[in-house]
């Protein structure tokens, strides 16, 4: 790997350990030269004293713990809750690129809809063989009770999370889309909170693009898929209990959109209607936003095993006299598998080119493409199309032989399992050390999307980070943080 | 007029609102009764060391697994430290923490940050060891931030509802605690009868006092010349005193009435009868004649009745049945 001095830069001692190699860096130029929207930004923490930027992190993190804006470290006693890891520099993206990205979340997040009303209801693109049946029939998270049913606005997917990556072109690209319950929107929101108290004077001189209104937002798109006649819709967050991991997140943003948090033990559901127990008797519910898997939802429908959910509500919920958000069954389209044919998706139901493309992929149960992948396993990278959260994953030039024979025996015994994908090189953003030097680490982009009556993307969204030194796994449970995300106007 | 949403309280949430003030009060009442008794022990008394502490734990409704072994220092640091004793303060106050985190979204940013610091300060801050110099600068501290919790409480919170069943918890717990209390004291320290007081005598009842905050209070209305009859005057039927039975009782009443208005139809008569009958008692009742019947037996009355109610709010508000909520 070749490494590049920074040109200009080198003898900043803040800059001392930053490198740069054939991966985009999102402060330098290939040649070392800083690009010049981060000029503003490497002036400040340059002439920041050390300690002043150590003190203000310090006092982030008390911030946070204080709040209770954490995760429990399961296993232990009590006390051991975490901060949810995060990364005081922000990430800058121009305007010039958000405007292509949102219009390619956009355009893509209205495919996947018609793509999902057609699979429950005449499933044309499957009998025009445009999408092999079996992708869409093997799926795990295909429901055959969602056939015919008619979900208000055709709105399957309400809210998505779409993960996005930088190539070393600069380009970007779309990783995978989430289109069942995306998680992490309310560490984009924190996040930004945190940043205006400890770099104040900075993001003022920036003319960041806000954020603060995504749950008003994401209120009006609950409200606009309420069901029919129901003009004052009762809406609520259904979440799986304070167990749960996203639980902060739940609270969050039930207390920012001033409606109730429930658990399924406060539904109660008679005659197909769903009501909530209050003290003041029971109170129907129109708008469920639910955080709960489809498995759990319903005991009667799904897991009979699940106490999460409520017994009767997908009868309810067939009755039309509730809307649930996401729909059930939208897992189909987020498929690892399926994934590959988003852009086909794309053109067949807007007739248009995908504005962001995919990452190349190899479909296991395609005979070359298998062969292809078991050729190269050690320089690709093979994921379980039923995980998520960096699980069930095989880094190819990470592995080891062993690690690579276990994964050629399951790729073998369940193709449709698998896919596999080139290592990308995806982009580094800079970092903010221990000892108070900047390193660059790899990062991703989910910004997210609303769709209700209207199309909603608040321009930014949640920059994950790989925070060990070569890791290219973003995931908090695997050593990821996040950080700020300041879309320039 | 200000447009209002209707308001709604989840049963649930109704649920943790009330223990999680329960259990504050609680964990106050166990830190200050512990904080004096670890005080008077420094006298010279009649009381010996035992039987000081025997007290304590039957005050504190003689939890389970906990025996006095003879070491002051180890009793209450399990008392206040023991996150496996269910009684413990560290325990009332993860347990709080618990309900709040269950409804944080019901609750105020400062409730929860207050609260939350808490818990951080008894799990991280607590002394290593039992240890006199430690405990008594700490014990303090603890009873601050659930004084502290009680304020953010008052000013960021609306008082609707939902601060409604806070307050019902707090006093639940108080008036209970209180006539704990003056039961185990009545036999333990008021039945050798003698109406004169002598030194040690006076240090305990300046004890039971402090133990309900009412020392400076009790003075301004009586003086420091302390007799038993005032003392359980003042505990029990004061009207204004905020941790006198009778006051706990009132504002209990007066909050489980607001809740009766905002929930429409509910089935509250056997409930406000048994809070209205206990306020309007403790409202007409004489101290002559509590003493000179059986102070012990209203004591445990009082308790009795406070079970009651805590029942009666469990069946019309939180565990009510479907069938009699569709009927309505």
């Amino acid at each position: 790997m070749s490494t590049t001095l920074l040109r200009d830069e080198f003898d900043n001692p803040l800059l001392r350990e930053y490198f740069l190699d054939g991966a985009f860096d999102e402060m330098f130029g290939p040649d070392g030269a800083i690009r010049p929207h981060y000029e503003a930004l490497l002036h400040v923490l340059t002439n920041l004293p050390r300690e002043e930027l150590k003190r203000r992190k310090q006092s982030a993190d008390v911030s946070f713990l204080m709040q209770g804006i954490t995760f429990t470290v399961y296993g232990r006693e009590e006390g051991t809750e975490r901060i949810f890891p995060y990364d005081l520099i922000p990430r800058l993206v121009t305007g010039e690129d958000w405007e292509r990205i949102e219009l390619g979340l956009t355009q893509r997040i209205t495919a996947l809809n018609l793509f999902l009303h057609d699979v429950y209801h005449e499933g044309k693109i499957l009998a025009q063989g445009i999408i092999p049946r079996e992708i869409v029939y093997s799926c795990q998270h295909f429901r055959r009770q969602m056939r015919g049913l008619q979900v208000p606005r055709n709105v399957y997917v309400a809210v998505a999370g779409t993960d996005l990556l930088r190539l070393r072109s600069g380009e970007f690209v779309v990783l995978e889309d989430n289109l069942r319950v995306p998680s992490g929107v309310s560490y984009m929101l924190t996040n930004r909170r945190i940043m205006k108290r400890t770099l104040p004077h900075l993001f003022r001189s920036y003319g960041v693009r806000p954020i603060e209104h995504y749950t008003q937002a994401l209120l009006s798109t609950l409200r606009s898929i309420a069901p029919e006649g129901r003009a004052e819709p009762t809406i609520v967050l259904l979440t799986p209990g304070v167990y749960n991991s996203a639980y902060f997140e739940h609270t969050y943003l039930a207390r920012q959109m001033g409606i109730e948090l429930v658990e399924g033990r406060d539904l109660v559901i008679h005659d197909n209607v769903v009501y909530m127990r209050t003290t003041a008797g029971l109170k129907r519910v129109d708008v469920i936003y639910r955080r709960v898997d489809d498995d759990f939802i319903d005991p009667l429908a799904f897991r009979t095993d699940s106490i999460l959910g409520a017994a009767g509500l997908f009868n309810a919920y067939r009755a039309g006299n509730v809307t649930l958000a996401n729909a059930f069954g939208t897992g189909v389209a987020d498929d690892k598998a399926l994934y590959a044919y988003v852009p086909a998706i794309i053109r067949y139901y807007l007739n248009e080119d995908p504005i962001l493309n995919n990452v190349e992929t190899y479909l296991m149960t395609e005979k070359s493409q298998r062969q292809h992948t078991l050729e190269n396993l050690d320089k690709l990278v093979v994921k379980a199309v039923g995980e998520s959260g960096g699980y069930g994953m095989l880094i190819g030039p990470h592995s080891s032989k062993a690690d690579r024979e276990e994964f050629r025996r399951r790729i073998e015994a369940h193709p449709r399992n698998y896919i596999a994908q080139p290592t990308l090189d995806f982009s580094r953003s800079p970092c903010l050390q221990e000892d108070g030097s900047i390193e660059p680490r790899h990062v991703d982009l989910r910004p997210y999307i609303l769709f209700g009556d209207k199309v909603t993307i608040v321009p930014g969204g949640l920059t994950r980070v790989a925070l060990r030194k070569g890791s290219l796994v973003v995931n908090s449970s695997q050593g990821g943080g996040s950080k700020d995300t300041w879309v320039l106007s | 007029m200000l447009f209002h949403w209707e308001e709604l309280l989840l049963s649930r949430v109704a649920d943790s609102l009330y223990w999680t003030s329960r259990y504050l009060e609680r964990a106050e009442h166990t830190v200050r009764m512990v904080d004096i008794n670890l005080g008077l022990m420094l006298d010279k008394s009649q009381v010996s060391v035992e039987r000081r502490w025997q007290r304590v734990l039957a005050a504190l409704g003689t939890p389970r697994d906990l025996e006095w072994k003879d070491d002051v220092y180890s009793l209450v640091y399990t008392l206040c430290f023991d996150g496996s004793q269910p009684g413990s303060v560290t325990s009332c106050i993860f347990a709080a923490r618990e309900n709040a985190r269950q409804i944080r979204e019901q609750i105020s940013s400062e409730q929860w940050q207050r609260l939350n610091r808490l818990f951080h300060e008894i799990s991280r801050l607590r002394p290593p060891s039992p240890s006199d110099t430690q405990l008594s600068e700490f014990l303090p501290c603890l009873i601050d931030g659930v004084h502290l919790f009680q304020g953010v409480t008052d000013t960021t919170l609306s008082h609707g509802e939902g601060w409604q069943f806070l307050q019902v918890g707090r006093f639940l717990e108080r008036a209970s605690a209180t006539a704990k209390l003056l039961d185990i004291y009545h036999r333990d320290v008021f039945s050798q009868g003698e109406d004169s007081v002598d030194a040690y005598e006076y240090l305990e009842w300046i004890g039971l006092l402090r133990t309900c905050t009412a020392f400076e209070a009790y003075c301004k209305v009586y003086t420091a010349d302390l007799t038993y009859e005032r003392i359980v005057e003042f505990l029990l039927l004061d009207p204004e005193f905020p941790h006198s039975i009778r006051y706990s009782i009132d504002r209990l009443h007066q909050s489980l009435e607001a809740i009766r208005n905002e929930g429409r139809g509910m089935h509250a008569a056997e409930l406000m009868r048994v809070s209205g009958k206990l306020k309007a008692s403790l409202g007409y009742a004489q101290i002559a004649e509590i003493l000179a019947a059986d102070p012990g037996r209203y004591m445990r009355r009082i308790l009795e009745q406070c079970r009651q109610i805590h029942d009666l709010i469990y069946e019309v508000y939180i565990q009510y049945s479907v069938q009699t909520a569709l009927a309505m």
